[in-house]
């Protein structure tokens, strides 16, 4: 469990997090989702005390982190894949993450071929290592300890499609197990295949924040209909709320469920090409719009 | 890479349920020492201060007079490129952390970091007497060899009272570098840092001493290099120490304590 309790950090005048509060849970993959610059990698180096919170505070399985005796045993951290010595090898690296937290060092080759890091790869030196590799390396230091909370900065970064494959069963297992996993993406895709809950956060601040099930109903309905004006007519009789999608001329994304549409079509006696939830389209124009502010880019689906 | 497979993983192993037991100060050392060497930059570190001894030695057997075949002569010539040496690898063992950003993962598994740092300060003296005696022995090996050839007496003319002030001076030299390390946490930075120090700062006060009087006369009490450089000469006298203890607190101890503070709040990237 990790608590996160109205956590606030400015840097000078800027506002990097502002009241951010949410919680992980065991036995669940919470995807801490949000835009570049949203303070994700932010909120979790102050998780892990290795940035000063101005305010509020966090707890993991109910410590201050620096207060967990030997944290490598209980949280697996993994915040930056590139931040570590270029010339020691692989091996290296996880040997002294091994040693600081006293397990055999049968560990870490238990690690590497968890990973899929082969013998040869794991004598290379880190400066030679693929933006994969290095994520490979970062999650085995991570796992090492067996703990119970996994800490993971985009962790599926540089990884193929098999890699990623491969970390989301990883995770999938860990929380079956009872662990507690929070992830970190600004890609929605990501978070989506493999988050039971699901925190947005956009400009410092938490936008949303549920499972995912809650989340993805509360997309509403995406319909398709060639009368798409006496759609409309329908809709806003009814009160019901609706916008264009970008996806097709003649759809709506109405927020409600797809039963109530339904049955508004048959009474105005509308013929429908399409009804269905909204699913990912629809979370993807949610997560676009709540975090609308805070694109780059000015624009929002 | 091996095809991944996670069916019977490690990971799958029961949880632990008693809360770990803290991780003890013996093991950071050990850690610390490892990492002091597991890199090829560090083993040659390491294997410079051999290499830097064999080499001074050498030199004077070959270039300077039968009559300059002293132990004396060897150990100064020896400590040249050991006040080089010893206080970038002191730089290097805390700088280098925030230059390759480990300190990402060494933060994060000994969330206390005045315990890594203090093993590493700890390393870092250990690792100067150790060379310092591995240098002194050199120079004997040196002054029996050069002795030898040249068909001369040996002369042991630098007893354990110069020697130990010596090894002091050389402590002292790694500790500034130590300092560097902490208030920049910067490699470049640090190792400018410390040829200021070195080469910088004597000549300004060479300088001011010249121009003006009252420091001339006061030059110990303020001037680091000039009361540490007594050192290497032995036989100080109680002002002498006093002025290296003064000059020790100005230049050591306060920027050490402004970069220890400074370090235990930085945030962490
Ligand atoms: N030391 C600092 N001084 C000033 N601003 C900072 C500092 N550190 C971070 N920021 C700002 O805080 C904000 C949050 O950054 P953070 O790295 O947490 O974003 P992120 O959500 O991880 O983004 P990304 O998806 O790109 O990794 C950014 O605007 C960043 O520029
Ligand atoms: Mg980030």
């Amino acid at each position: 469990m990790i608590n996160v309790d109205s956590l606030t950090k400015t840097y000078g005048r800027f506002t990097a997090l502002q009241d951010v509060s949410f919680t992980a849970r065991p036995g669940r993959v919470t995807g801490f989702l949000g835009p570049n610059g949203a303070g994700k990698s932010t909120t979790m180096r102050v998780m892990v005390g290795l940035t000063p919170a101005t305010s509020g505070s966090v707890t993991v399985a109910g410590r201050r982190f620096a207060d967990l005796p030997n944290p490598g045993l209980e949280v697996g951290v993994l915040l930056d894949a590139s931040a570590q010595h270029a010339g020691r090898t692989g091996r290296e690296v996880l040997t002294i993450a091994v040693a600081t937290m006293g397990l055999p060092r049968k560990r870490v080759e238990e690690m590497l071929s968890l990973v899929g890091l082969t013998p040869t790869e794991a004598d290379r030196r880190v400066r030679d290592y693929s933006l994969g590799m290095r994520q490979r390396l970062g999650i085995a230091t991570a796992l090492a300890g067996d703990p119970d909370l996994l800490i993971l900065d985009e962790p599926a970064n540089g990884l193929d499609p098999a890699g990623i494959r491969w970390m989301r069963d990883l995770l999938r297992g860990f929380a079956d197990r009872g662990g507690t996993v929070l992830l970190s993406s600004h890609l929605l895709g990501e978070i989506e295949v493999i988050a039971d809950d699901i925190v947005v956060i956009g400009n410092g601040r938490i936008v949303a924040q549920g499972t995912k099930a809650d989340l993805l109903a509360a997309a509403g309905t995406l319909v398709r209909c060639r009368d798409l004006a006496g759609l409309q007519h329908a809709l806003a009789a009814a009160e019901v709320d609706f916008t264009p999608t970008p996806d097709a001329p003649d759809a709506l994304r109405v927020d409600a469920d797809p039963e109530v549409v339904g049955e508004l079509a048959c009474n105005y006696g509308l013929a429908l090409a399409e009804l269905r939830s909204a699913d990912s389209a629809g979370l993807e124009a949610m997560f676009l719009e709540l975090t609308a502010d805070t694109q780059r880019e000015g624009v929002a689906a | 890479m091996s095809t991944l497979a996670i069916t019977d993983a490690p990971v799958a192993a029961t949880r632990h349920k008693q809360p770990p037991a803290p991780i003890p100060f013996r093991r950071i050392l050990g850690v610390e020492l490892r990492k002091m060497f597991d890199t090829r930059a560090g083993l040659w570190l390491m294997a410079s201060i051999v290499i830097l001894a064999v080499t001074a030695t050498t030199a004077v057997i070959l270039f300077a007079p039968d009559d300059a075949l002293t132990y004396g002569s060897f150990a100064s010539a020896i400590g040249i490129p050991m006040a080089v040496i010893l206080p970038v690898i002191a730089i290097l063992s805390v700088s280098s952390e925030w230059s390759q950003r480990t300190t990402l993962t060494t933060f994060t598994l000994v969330p206390s970091r005045s315990r890594s740092i203090s093993a590493k300060a700890v390393l870092t003296v250990a690792l100067g007497i150790v060379s310092m005696l591995v240098a002194m022995l050199i120079g004997a090996v040196g002054t029996v060899v050069g002795s030898a050839i040249a068909g001369v007496d040996r002369v042991w003319d630098a007893g354990p009272g110069v020697l130990s002030t010596i090894v002091l001076a050389q402590i002292l030299g790694m500790l500034t570098g130590f300092m560097l390390g902490v208030l920049f946490r910067n490699t470049p930075a640090a190792v400018v840092g410390y040829f200021v120090y070195a080469l910088v700062l004597p000549g300004i006060f060479v300088t001011l001493a010249s121009v003006n009087t009252w420091f001339a006369d006061n030059r110990g009490w303020l001037d680091v290099g000039y009361a540490q450089g007594a050192l290497f000469e032995g036989g100080l006298s109680s002002q002498q120490w006093a002025q290296v203890l003064v000059t020790g607190i100005i230049w050591l101890v306060l920027p050490m304590a402004i970069g220890l503070r400074a370090l235990l709040r930085s945030e962490i990237k």
